[in-house]
Protein backbone atom coordinates (compact mmCIF):
# COMPACT_ATOMS: atom_id res chain seq x y z
CA UNK A 1 0.00 0.00 0.00
CA UNK A 2 2.81 2.34 0.90
CA UNK A 3 4.37 1.70 -2.45
CA UNK A 4 1.18 2.69 -4.24
CA UNK A 5 0.97 5.96 -2.33
CA UNK A 6 4.42 6.88 -3.44
CA UNK A 7 3.67 6.30 -7.12
CA UNK A 8 2.61 9.59 -8.64
CA UNK A 9 0.25 9.22 -11.58
CA UNK A 10 1.17 11.44 -14.48
CA UNK A 11 -2.02 12.98 -15.94
CA UNK A 12 -0.43 15.39 -18.33
CA UNK A 13 3.12 16.39 -19.05
CA UNK A 14 4.36 17.96 -15.80
CA UNK A 15 1.12 17.41 -13.83
CA UNK A 16 1.01 14.54 -11.37
CA UNK A 17 -1.74 13.09 -9.22
CA UNK A 18 -1.02 11.72 -5.74
CA UNK A 19 -3.39 8.75 -5.42
CA UNK A 20 -3.88 8.50 -1.65
CA UNK A 21 -3.89 12.23 -0.96
CA UNK A 22 -6.45 13.31 -3.54
CA UNK A 23 -4.05 16.01 -4.64
CA UNK A 24 -2.47 17.23 -7.83
CA UNK A 25 1.08 18.49 -7.96
CA UNK A 26 2.73 20.52 -10.66
CA UNK A 27 3.40 24.12 -11.69
CA UNK A 28 0.30 26.32 -11.20
CA UNK A 29 0.51 27.54 -14.78
CA UNK A 30 0.32 24.02 -16.17
CA UNK A 31 -2.49 22.96 -13.87
CA UNK A 32 -4.57 26.00 -14.86
CA UNK A 33 -3.87 25.49 -18.54
CA UNK A 34 -4.76 21.82 -18.21
CA UNK A 35 -8.04 22.77 -16.55
CA UNK A 36 -8.86 25.35 -19.19
CA UNK A 37 -7.97 23.09 -22.10
CA UNK A 38 -10.18 20.36 -20.69
CA UNK A 39 -13.24 22.57 -20.28
CA UNK A 40 -13.64 24.75 -23.35
CA UNK A 41 -17.21 25.97 -23.16
CA UNK A 42 -18.30 27.57 -26.43
CA UNK A 43 -21.23 29.96 -26.61
CA UNK A 44 -24.24 28.48 -28.42
CA UNK A 45 -24.04 30.83 -31.36
CA UNK A 46 -24.34 30.07 -35.03
CA UNK A 47 -24.31 32.40 -38.02
CA UNK A 48 -25.02 30.33 -41.12
CA UNK A 49 -24.72 26.84 -42.58
CA UNK A 50 -21.50 26.06 -40.64
CA UNK A 51 -23.66 26.19 -37.51
CA UNK A 52 -25.46 23.06 -38.74
CA UNK A 53 -22.11 21.28 -38.98
CA UNK A 54 -21.19 22.60 -35.54
CA UNK A 55 -24.40 21.08 -34.14
CA UNK A 56 -23.51 17.75 -35.76
CA UNK A 57 -20.09 17.93 -34.12
CA UNK A 58 -21.83 18.46 -30.78
CA UNK A 59 -24.32 15.62 -31.26
CA UNK A 60 -23.99 11.91 -30.49
CA UNK A 61 -21.71 10.68 -33.30
CA UNK A 62 -18.86 13.10 -32.76
CA UNK A 63 -19.81 14.15 -29.25
CA UNK A 64 -17.82 17.23 -28.26
CA UNK A 65 -18.80 16.58 -24.61
CA UNK A 66 -16.12 13.92 -24.28
CA UNK A 67 -13.48 16.68 -24.59
CA UNK A 68 -15.24 18.76 -21.96
CA UNK A 69 -16.56 21.00 -24.71
CA UNK A 70 -20.06 21.87 -23.59
CA UNK A 71 -22.16 24.50 -25.38
CA UNK A 72 -23.40 27.19 -23.00
CA UNK A 73 -26.54 29.18 -23.71
CA UNK A 74 -25.08 32.37 -22.26
CA UNK A 75 -21.89 34.14 -23.36
CA UNK A 76 -21.29 34.95 -19.68
CA UNK A 77 -20.66 31.28 -19.01
CA UNK A 78 -18.69 30.67 -22.17
CA UNK A 79 -14.98 30.98 -22.87
CA UNK A 80 -14.94 30.23 -26.57
CA UNK A 81 -16.79 31.79 -29.48
CA UNK A 82 -17.11 29.67 -32.61
CA UNK A 83 -17.75 31.92 -35.60
CA UNK A 84 -19.81 29.35 -37.47
CA UNK A 85 -20.79 30.90 -40.76
CA UNK A 86 -20.90 34.02 -42.91
CA UNK A 87 -20.57 37.22 -40.89
CA UNK A 88 -22.67 39.91 -42.53
CA UNK A 89 -21.88 43.53 -41.79
CA UNK A 90 -25.24 43.95 -40.11
CA UNK A 91 -24.55 40.95 -37.86
CA UNK A 92 -20.94 41.96 -37.02
CA UNK A 93 -21.82 44.34 -34.14
CA UNK A 94 -24.00 41.58 -32.65
CA UNK A 95 -21.13 39.07 -32.88
CA UNK A 96 -18.81 41.57 -31.22
CA UNK A 97 -21.39 42.14 -28.49
CA UNK A 98 -21.54 38.42 -27.75
CA UNK A 99 -17.73 38.37 -27.54
CA UNK A 100 -17.66 41.45 -25.29
CA UNK A 101 -19.99 39.73 -22.82
CA UNK A 102 -17.69 36.74 -22.45
CA UNK A 103 -15.38 36.73 -19.42
CA UNK A 104 -11.64 36.30 -19.87
CA UNK A 105 -9.92 34.08 -20.74
CA UNK A 106 -11.79 33.84 -24.02
CA UNK A 107 -10.93 32.38 -27.38
CA UNK A 108 -12.29 32.75 -30.89
CA UNK A 109 -12.47 30.05 -33.52
CA UNK A 110 -13.18 31.06 -37.10
CA UNK A 111 -15.05 28.13 -38.59
CA UNK A 112 -15.25 27.84 -42.38
CA UNK A 113 -14.11 29.94 -45.32
CA UNK A 114 -16.56 32.77 -44.64
CA UNK A 115 -15.53 33.37 -41.04
CA UNK A 116 -11.84 33.07 -42.04
CA UNK A 117 -11.83 35.38 -45.05
CA UNK A 118 -15.33 36.14 -46.28
CA UNK A 119 -15.10 33.12 -48.59
CA UNK A 120 -16.92 33.42 -51.89
CA UNK A 121 -18.89 36.38 -50.56
CA UNK A 122 -16.57 39.19 -51.58
CA UNK A 123 -19.57 41.52 -51.59
CA UNK A 124 -21.00 44.71 -50.14
CA UNK A 125 -22.76 42.98 -47.25
CA UNK A 126 -20.20 40.51 -45.89
CA UNK A 127 -17.30 41.12 -43.49
CA UNK A 128 -14.09 39.80 -45.07
CA UNK A 129 -13.13 37.57 -42.15
CA UNK A 130 -13.92 37.59 -38.45
CA UNK A 131 -10.40 38.85 -37.68
CA UNK A 132 -11.45 42.32 -38.89
CA UNK A 133 -13.03 42.96 -35.51
CA UNK A 134 -12.17 39.97 -33.31
CA UNK A 135 -8.88 38.36 -32.20
CA UNK A 136 -9.17 34.97 -33.90
CA UNK A 137 -7.12 32.16 -32.34
CA UNK A 138 -7.76 29.27 -34.70
CA UNK A 139 -8.82 29.28 -38.34
CA UNK A 140 -10.65 26.21 -39.62
CA UNK A 141 -10.85 25.99 -43.43
CA UNK A 142 -13.64 24.23 -45.27
CA UNK A 143 -17.01 25.00 -46.73
CA UNK A 144 -18.34 23.87 -44.39
CA UNK A 145 -15.62 22.09 -42.39
CA UNK A 146 -16.61 18.54 -41.49
CA UNK A 147 -17.11 17.84 -37.78
CA UNK A 148 -13.68 16.20 -37.78
CA UNK A 149 -12.16 19.50 -38.93
CA UNK A 150 -13.94 21.38 -36.16
CA UNK A 151 -12.64 18.80 -33.70
CA UNK A 152 -9.14 19.31 -35.08
CA UNK A 153 -9.58 23.07 -34.66
CA UNK A 154 -10.68 22.68 -31.07
CA UNK A 155 -7.72 20.39 -30.40
CA UNK A 156 -5.44 23.05 -31.91
CA UNK A 157 -7.02 25.52 -29.48
CA UNK A 158 -6.32 23.09 -26.63
CA UNK A 159 -2.67 22.95 -27.73
CA UNK A 160 -2.57 26.73 -27.78
CA UNK A 161 -4.08 26.98 -24.30
CA UNK A 162 -1.55 24.45 -22.97
CA UNK A 163 1.29 26.70 -24.12
CA UNK A 164 0.01 29.86 -22.45
CA UNK A 165 2.08 31.49 -19.75
CA UNK A 166 0.20 33.09 -16.86
CA UNK A 167 -2.77 34.45 -18.75
CA UNK A 168 -4.49 35.44 -15.52
CA UNK A 169 -5.16 39.16 -15.73
CA UNK A 170 -4.86 42.13 -18.05
CA UNK A 171 -1.78 43.22 -16.05
CA UNK A 172 0.23 40.04 -16.49
CA UNK B 1 -60.46 28.76 -64.76
CA UNK B 2 -57.37 28.62 -66.92
CA UNK B 3 -54.78 31.33 -66.22
CA UNK B 4 -54.92 32.49 -69.85
CA UNK B 5 -58.69 33.05 -69.52
CA UNK B 6 -58.12 35.14 -66.40
CA UNK B 7 -55.53 37.15 -68.28
CA UNK B 8 -57.98 37.76 -71.12
CA UNK B 9 -60.63 38.75 -68.58
CA UNK B 10 -58.14 41.25 -67.14
CA UNK B 11 -57.60 42.68 -70.59
CA UNK B 12 -61.37 43.21 -70.96
CA UNK B 13 -61.80 44.68 -67.51
CA UNK B 14 -58.80 47.01 -67.57
CA UNK B 15 -58.58 48.18 -71.14
CA UNK B 16 -55.44 50.12 -71.82
CA UNK B 17 -53.82 49.13 -68.53
CA UNK B 18 -52.84 45.64 -69.70
CA UNK B 19 -49.69 46.10 -71.77
CA UNK B 20 -49.18 42.52 -72.81
CA UNK B 21 -49.66 38.85 -72.02
CA UNK B 22 -46.64 36.55 -72.16
CA UNK B 23 -46.71 32.78 -72.00
CA UNK B 24 -43.55 30.90 -71.15
CA UNK B 25 -43.53 27.17 -70.45
CA UNK B 26 -47.19 27.20 -69.57
CA UNK B 27 -46.81 30.11 -67.16
CA UNK B 28 -48.85 33.23 -67.89
CA UNK B 29 -47.46 36.68 -67.15
CA UNK B 30 -49.49 39.84 -67.54
CA UNK B 31 -47.62 43.12 -67.99
CA UNK B 32 -49.67 45.94 -66.53
CA UNK B 33 -49.56 49.66 -65.91
CA UNK B 34 -48.55 50.42 -62.32
CA UNK B 35 -51.29 53.04 -61.83
CA UNK B 36 -54.04 50.44 -61.57
CA UNK B 37 -52.01 47.71 -59.87
CA UNK B 38 -54.04 47.83 -56.67
CA UNK B 39 -57.33 47.51 -58.58
CA UNK B 40 -55.98 44.63 -60.67
CA UNK B 41 -54.67 42.68 -57.70
CA UNK B 42 -57.84 43.19 -55.63
CA UNK B 43 -59.96 42.27 -58.69
CA UNK B 44 -58.04 38.99 -59.04
CA UNK B 45 -58.22 38.35 -55.33
CA UNK B 46 -61.94 39.02 -54.97
CA UNK B 47 -63.39 37.87 -58.29
CA UNK B 48 -60.99 35.10 -59.28
CA UNK B 49 -60.10 33.67 -55.88
CA UNK B 50 -56.37 34.36 -56.36
CA UNK B 51 -56.23 34.33 -52.60
CA UNK B 52 -52.57 33.55 -52.02
CA UNK B 53 -49.69 35.93 -52.64
CA UNK B 54 -46.83 33.56 -53.40
CA UNK B 55 -44.20 36.20 -53.86
CA UNK B 56 -43.64 39.86 -54.46
CA UNK B 57 -40.34 41.14 -55.76
CA UNK B 58 -38.64 43.82 -57.81
CA UNK B 59 -36.72 43.51 -61.07
CA UNK B 60 -34.16 45.88 -62.55
CA UNK B 61 -34.30 45.72 -66.36
CA UNK B 62 -31.25 47.93 -66.96
CA UNK B 63 -29.17 45.20 -68.62
CA UNK B 64 -32.05 43.17 -69.97
CA UNK B 65 -31.64 42.24 -73.62
CA UNK B 66 -35.17 40.95 -74.21
CA UNK B 67 -37.83 43.56 -74.89
CA UNK B 68 -39.33 45.25 -71.92
CA UNK B 69 -41.28 48.39 -71.15
CA UNK B 70 -39.75 50.21 -68.22
CA UNK B 71 -36.57 50.20 -66.13
CA UNK B 72 -38.16 48.48 -63.13
CA UNK B 73 -40.82 45.88 -62.60
CA UNK B 74 -42.66 44.73 -59.52
CA UNK B 75 -43.63 41.09 -59.96
CA UNK B 76 -46.64 39.68 -58.13
CA UNK B 77 -46.90 35.90 -58.04
CA UNK B 78 -50.53 35.02 -57.34
CA UNK B 79 -51.99 31.60 -56.64
CA UNK B 80 -55.51 30.36 -56.16
CA UNK B 81 -55.63 27.72 -53.48
CA UNK B 82 -59.18 26.68 -54.52
CA UNK B 83 -58.58 26.51 -58.25
CA UNK B 84 -54.89 25.56 -58.15
CA UNK B 85 -53.97 28.10 -60.77
CA UNK B 86 -51.25 30.69 -60.65
CA UNK B 87 -50.79 33.97 -62.46
CA UNK B 88 -47.89 36.39 -62.65
CA UNK B 89 -48.54 40.12 -62.75
CA UNK B 90 -45.69 42.45 -63.71
CA UNK B 91 -46.24 46.11 -62.94
CA UNK B 92 -44.07 48.38 -65.08
CA UNK B 93 -42.31 51.04 -63.02
CA UNK B 94 -40.48 53.93 -64.71
CA UNK B 95 -37.01 55.02 -63.58
CA UNK B 96 -38.12 58.66 -63.18
CA UNK B 97 -40.59 57.83 -60.41
CA UNK B 98 -40.03 54.34 -58.99
CA UNK B 99 -43.20 53.93 -56.93
CA UNK B 100 -46.17 51.58 -56.81
CA UNK B 101 -49.28 51.38 -54.65
CA UNK B 102 -48.88 49.07 -51.68
CA UNK B 103 -51.04 45.94 -51.45
CA UNK B 104 -50.41 45.51 -47.73
CA UNK B 105 -54.11 46.21 -47.10
CA UNK B 106 -54.97 43.08 -49.13
CA UNK B 107 -52.32 40.77 -47.68
CA UNK B 108 -50.58 41.68 -44.44
CA UNK B 109 -47.80 39.36 -45.59
CA UNK B 110 -46.98 41.78 -48.39
CA UNK B 111 -45.62 44.20 -45.78
CA UNK B 112 -42.11 42.77 -45.49
CA UNK B 113 -41.97 41.73 -49.15
CA UNK B 114 -42.57 45.34 -50.14
CA UNK B 115 -40.02 46.53 -47.59
CA UNK B 116 -37.49 44.11 -49.06
CA UNK B 117 -38.22 45.37 -52.58
CA UNK B 118 -37.80 48.92 -51.36
CA UNK B 119 -34.58 48.03 -49.55
CA UNK B 120 -32.84 46.21 -52.38
CA UNK B 121 -34.28 47.73 -55.58
CA UNK B 122 -35.39 51.11 -54.28
CA UNK B 123 -39.02 51.03 -55.38
CA UNK B 124 -41.26 53.04 -53.09
CA UNK B 125 -44.66 51.69 -52.09
CA UNK B 126 -47.36 54.31 -51.60
CA UNK B 127 -49.57 53.91 -48.51
CA UNK B 128 -47.23 51.35 -46.97
CA UNK B 129 -47.62 51.37 -43.16
CA UNK B 130 -43.91 51.05 -42.36
CA UNK B 131 -41.68 51.52 -45.39
CA UNK B 132 -38.15 51.11 -44.07
CA UNK B 133 -35.29 48.73 -44.79
CA UNK B 134 -35.46 45.08 -43.70
CA UNK B 135 -32.26 43.38 -44.79
CA UNK B 136 -29.60 46.05 -44.82
CA UNK B 137 -29.02 48.28 -41.77
CA UNK B 138 -31.25 51.34 -41.39
CA UNK B 139 -28.46 53.79 -42.25
CA UNK B 140 -27.37 51.93 -45.39
CA UNK B 141 -26.76 54.00 -48.51
CA UNK B 142 -28.01 52.84 -51.89
CA UNK B 143 -30.08 49.90 -53.08
CA UNK B 144 -27.78 46.88 -53.58
CA UNK B 145 -29.75 44.95 -56.20
CA UNK B 146 -29.84 47.85 -58.65
CA UNK B 147 -27.63 47.01 -61.61
CA UNK B 148 -25.43 50.10 -61.23
CA UNK B 149 -24.61 49.22 -57.61
CA UNK B 150 -21.04 47.86 -57.47
CA UNK B 151 -20.61 44.33 -56.10
CA UNK B 152 -18.47 45.47 -53.18
CA UNK B 153 -20.47 48.65 -52.61
CA UNK B 154 -19.24 52.19 -53.17
CA UNK B 155 -18.80 53.29 -49.57
CA UNK B 156 -18.13 51.31 -46.43
CA UNK B 157 -21.05 51.09 -44.01
CA UNK B 158 -20.48 53.52 -41.13
CA UNK B 159 -21.46 50.86 -38.59
CA UNK B 160 -18.59 48.58 -39.60
CA UNK B 161 -16.01 51.38 -39.48
CA UNK B 162 -17.23 52.24 -35.98
CA UNK B 163 -17.09 48.57 -34.98
CA UNK B 164 -13.48 48.21 -36.14
CA UNK B 165 -12.51 51.32 -34.15
CA UNK B 166 -14.27 49.94 -31.08
CA UNK B 167 -12.49 46.59 -31.49
CA UNK B 168 -9.10 48.38 -31.38
CA UNK B 169 -10.15 50.43 -28.32
CA UNK B 170 -11.25 47.34 -26.40
CA UNK B 171 -7.99 45.49 -27.07
CA UNK B 172 -6.43 47.01 -23.94
CA UNK B 173 -8.86 45.09 -21.70
CA UNK B 174 -7.92 41.68 -23.08
CA UNK B 175 -5.92 39.27 -20.94
CA UNK B 176 -2.55 38.52 -22.42
CA UNK B 177 -0.16 35.93 -21.15
CA UNK B 178 3.20 37.05 -19.84
CA UNK B 179 5.97 37.55 -22.36
CA UNK B 180 8.30 34.62 -22.81
CA UNK B 181 11.07 36.00 -20.59
CA UNK B 182 8.62 36.70 -17.75
CA UNK B 183 7.05 33.31 -17.98
CA UNK B 184 9.99 31.63 -16.24
CA UNK B 185 8.03 31.21 -12.96
CA UNK B 186 5.96 28.45 -14.48
CA UNK B 187 8.81 26.11 -15.36
CA UNK B 188 9.14 23.02 -13.25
Amino acid sequence: MGKMNNDLVQIKDGIKYIPGASAIVGPLNKIINWGRAGSIWPATFGLACCAIEMMVAGAATNDLDRFGIIFRASPRQADCLILAGTITKKMAPVVRRVYDQMPEPRYVLAMGSCACSGGVFDTYSVVQGGDEFLPVDVYIPGCPPRPEALLEGLMKLQEKIMQEQGRWSQFA
Amino acid sequence: MEPIRIAEKLQEQFQGAVLGIVEHRGQISVLVDRDVIFDIISFLRNDYKMNHLNCLCGVDNLKRVASHHERFEVVYQLYSIENRTSLRIKAQVPESDPSVDSITSLWTGANWLERETYDLVGIKFNNHPNLKRVLTPDDWEGHPLRKEYPLRGDTEWAGLIELKKKAIQLQQFDFHGAQTEQGADSDD
